[in-house]
């Protein structure tokens, strides 16, 4: 099962866990999946980078996640709480742990309310009395860089896109959360106000102590946010590990060719490598096998048959191919990957490249 | 401006040092209910034969109102002056009835939302063989000849399927395909694609520009490539011009502009751009503030709010550019010393 599989979870240490999410809507022309059997973790702390192409169900996760929006089956806990079991009642408490940002900031601010009172909205919601929630909410805008004389009392509709972002933002921090899903929360701004919100996010984590999913279809954006990162193919996950070397030498050949099709500000070499041919097929009717087989320039016969599980190609690097690309000259030396196969349930397989063995799926 | 002297086969006459769109003192002016939007305000440039020049600047600097004012595709409540000289002809004053002569095959547009520029209840076929039949006389069996052969060249597999599909039938990247076609169908001799990838997924997007650039250089057309993504126009273009609330700051080969930039806006907006080696949780340089409000744009330079190079005589700045190198110009009273050492300063969030 291409994406499936539970060879990258980190387990106990994790703040989010996520393990076999389904999410699934039902059209006209058919259903379709979303989500297909996703599992990661979050440890406190990390930012983790979720990436891959329009569609591939970054949101309709991202929403699960916070059970903001249905999910078919599968386990979400955070902080050792059951979400997608939780009733009314424990949601409440659980929400202000939890909090999102979207794309489409000014969309999500109450175009009636003061900037002020948009604010300290959630602090109304848990009964925080009013002067303290006036003092928090100006302490919140000073910390996201809005002067509070000049914008408490402005209406959404007076912000720039990136002020309505920055209120987004003190409106989720306002109540302490752990744990902040953003959904593309730059993608609709300026180069030069992306750096502001960028700027100013890295410097809320520490300070709030904040652990993060970061959303975002920008590979560029999404390398200099996160500590790891999670690629996603048509509701799969292709490839989970350390950003930095997740960037610097992909193994699965989706993300490899996802890289590669980034512009370069470089007049001699635009791009890195060659492009990727074909379209993303219909997640109505998915390919069979691997997702990504039509299109893979590594696929073999093998691959549009068996779906390929995710399994740890380099230590701490986990990928569902059956043909990842690090050559087994990369592989470390058997002893360190035996240890490190050790350590985790179910245990990775080797690197076999010939593919005879039978399908663990 | 350009080496390339192209038409030769075409049109003879087009073999003169001319450029082949020569652009002075555009302005465009766009009435709202905010009072009169200076959405292009005097703008000079050139684009030479067989040449792609790349059109950068953040949204709503003015990139779209001049490449409609460069049409002659402006709304009803607008004002344009200045002079847009297309292979020596004025097209400033033109009637509707010659303008749509020059529509397709002088010169053609794609734009970022096949949607807006598809008709969406009419199939490939017409959509593609409507132009060539007007303004090339072909019959009906050699338009759809030609149709095919055109969506072969832009990479659409199975034409004749695709040639009975509406566009709805077809994927975003295919859409892009199909209007790159219908731009070409005619054979114009410059094409200006304005975001023609911004709705695309990044894998799409690197098909799409490849295959611009391609076509460009195989028919010897000139390109204007719009985009708001510096690096996307970096390795597609001969030139590049740099466009900040209605004016150029910038315009030079692309390799001037994007190695040693001399503006100011030019070098703070690649410093801010977020790049696939940009260290990780390292700050990005930072430019405060947005854009002026076009209505009632800042006297002299219009960066000025932004800059932190400012000084009294940036002021007094017109909209006219110096040379800086042969070939490279700037309106900045400032510019970065060459060859651009660009400090990477420090990352302090603004706090407005
Ligand atoms: N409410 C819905 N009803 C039906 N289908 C949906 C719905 N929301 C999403 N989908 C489908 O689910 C799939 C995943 O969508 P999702 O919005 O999660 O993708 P995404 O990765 O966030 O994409 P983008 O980068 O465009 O935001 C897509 O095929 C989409 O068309
Ligand atoms: N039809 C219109 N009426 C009034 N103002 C407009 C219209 N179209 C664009 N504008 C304004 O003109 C300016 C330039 O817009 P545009 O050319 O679309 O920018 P870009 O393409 O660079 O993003 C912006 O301030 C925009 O709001
Ligand atoms: S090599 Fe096979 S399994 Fe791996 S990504 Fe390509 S098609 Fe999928
Ligand atoms: S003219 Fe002055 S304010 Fe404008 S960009 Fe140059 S240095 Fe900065
Ligand atoms: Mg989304
Ligand atoms: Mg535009």
């Amino acid at each position: 099962m291409a994406g499936s599989g539970t060879a990258h979870l980190r387990g106990e240490d994790a703040l989010l866990s996520v393990r076999n999410l389904v999410v699934e809507y039902h059209t006209d022309a058919g259903t379709v999946q979303a989500v297909s059997d996703v599992s990661f973790d979050v440890l406190p702390g990390e930012t983790l980078g979720i990436v891959g192409e329009s569609g591939c169900g970054k949101s309709s996760m991202g929403r699960a996640v916070l059970r903001l929006g249905g999910m078919t089956s599968g386990e979400i806990s955070c902080a050792g709480e059951r979400i997608d079991r939780a009733d009314e009642k424990t949601m409440r408490a659980l929400r202000r742990d939890m909090q999102m940002i979207f794309q489409n900031a000014l969309g999500s601010l109450n175009p009636r309310r003061h900037v002020k009172e948009i604010v300290a909205e959630g602090l109304a919601i848990d009964g925080v009395p009013k002067a303290e929630r006036d003092r928090r909410a100006t302490d919140m805008l000073e910390e996201v860089g809005l002067t509070p004389e000049r914008f408490s009392d402005m209406l959404p509709r007076q912000l720039s896109g990136g002020q309505a972002q920055r209120v987004a933002i003190a409106r989720a921090l306002a109540l302490r959360p752990k744990l902040l899903v953003c959904d593309e929360p730059v993608s609709a701004l300026d180069v030069s106000v992306q750096a502001q919100i960028l700027n100013l996010m890295e410097k809320l984590k520490p300070e709030f102590d904040l652990t993060v999913v970061f959303i975002a279809h920008d590979l560029a954006v999404v390398r200099s946010v996160s500590d790891r990162v999670l690629v996603m193919y048509l509701g799969k996950v292709c490839e989970f590990g350390d950003s930095v070397e997740v960037y610097d030498n992909p193994v699965h050949p989706y993300t490899r060719a996802l890289l590669e099709s980034v512009p370069l500000p470089d007049p001699d070499r635009p791009f890195t490598g060659s492009p990727l041919e074909g379209d993303v097929p219909s997640p109505l009717a998915p390919p069979t096998g691997c997702r990504f087989s039509g299109r893979c320039p590594a696929a073999q016969e093998r691959c549009a048959r068996s779906e390929p599980e995710i399994r740890e190609v380099l230590p701490g690097r986990f990928a569902a191919c059956h043909y990842p690309l690090a050559a087994a000259a990369d592989l470390p030396d058997p002893d360190a990957r035996a240890a490190a196969a050790d350590r985790r349930e179910p245990q990775g397989r080797e690197h076999e490249p010939t593919g005879r063995r039978p399908e663990g799926a | 401006m350009t080496e390339q002297s192209s038409s030769e086969q075409k049109d003879p006459r087009a073999v003169k040092p001319e450029p082949l769109l020569h652009v002075t003192h555009l302005r465009a002016y766009l009435s709202s209910r905010h009072g009169v939007v200076k959405a292009v305000d005097d703008v000079s440039f050139e684009v030479g034969h067989g040449e792609a020049m790349g059109l950068v600047g953040e949204s709503g600097s003015g990139k779209s109102v001049m490449s409609r004012a460069i049409m002659g595709l402006m709304p009803r409540r607008s004002d344009r002056t200045g002079s847009v000289l297309f292979k020596g002809r004025e097209l400033i004053g033109l009637p509707r009835k010659e303008m749509s002569e020059i529509w397709g095959p002088q010169i053609s547009m794609v734009f970022q939302d096949p949607g807006r520029s598809l008709n969406p209840v009419v199939p490939v076929e017409r959509q593609l063989t409507e132009g060539m039949r007007r303004h090339l006389g072909l019959g009906r069996s050699e338009a759809r000849g030609r149709a095919l052969q055109l969506l072969r060249e832009v990479g659409v597999s199975d034409p004749e399927r695709r040639l009975r599909n509406y566009p709805h039938e077809m994927s975003g990247g295919m859409c892009q395909r199909v209007m790159i076609a219908a731009a070409l169908a005619c054979e114009p001799d410059l094409l200006i694609a304005d975001e023609p990838t911004t709705a695309l997924d990044v894998t799409i997007q690197r098909q799409i520009l490849d295959l611009l650039r391609r076509v460009q250089r195989e028919r010897n057309m000139s390109m204007i490539l719009i985009s708001h993504n510096l690096p996307l126009v970096a390795g597609r273009t001969d030139r590049t011009a740099v466009m900040y609330a209605g004016r150029l700051a910038e315009t030079g080969s692309t390799r001037q502009v994007f190695e040693s930039p001399r503006h100011r806006y030019t070098a703070a907006l690649l410093a801010a751009t977020p790049t696939i080696t940009h260290e990780r949780h390292s700050p990005f340089r930072l430019i405060p503030g947005t854009l002026p409000n076009p209505v009632k744009p800042p006297a002299g330079c219009r960066f000025a709010a932004r800059c932190d190079h400012f000084h009294g005589p940036c002021h007094e700045l017109g909209p006219d550019m110096t040379p800086v190198a042969a070939g490279h110009h700037v309106a900045c009273a400032d510019p970065v010393p060459a060859p651009a050492a660009v400090g990477a300063r420090g990352g302090e969030h603004d706090g407005r």
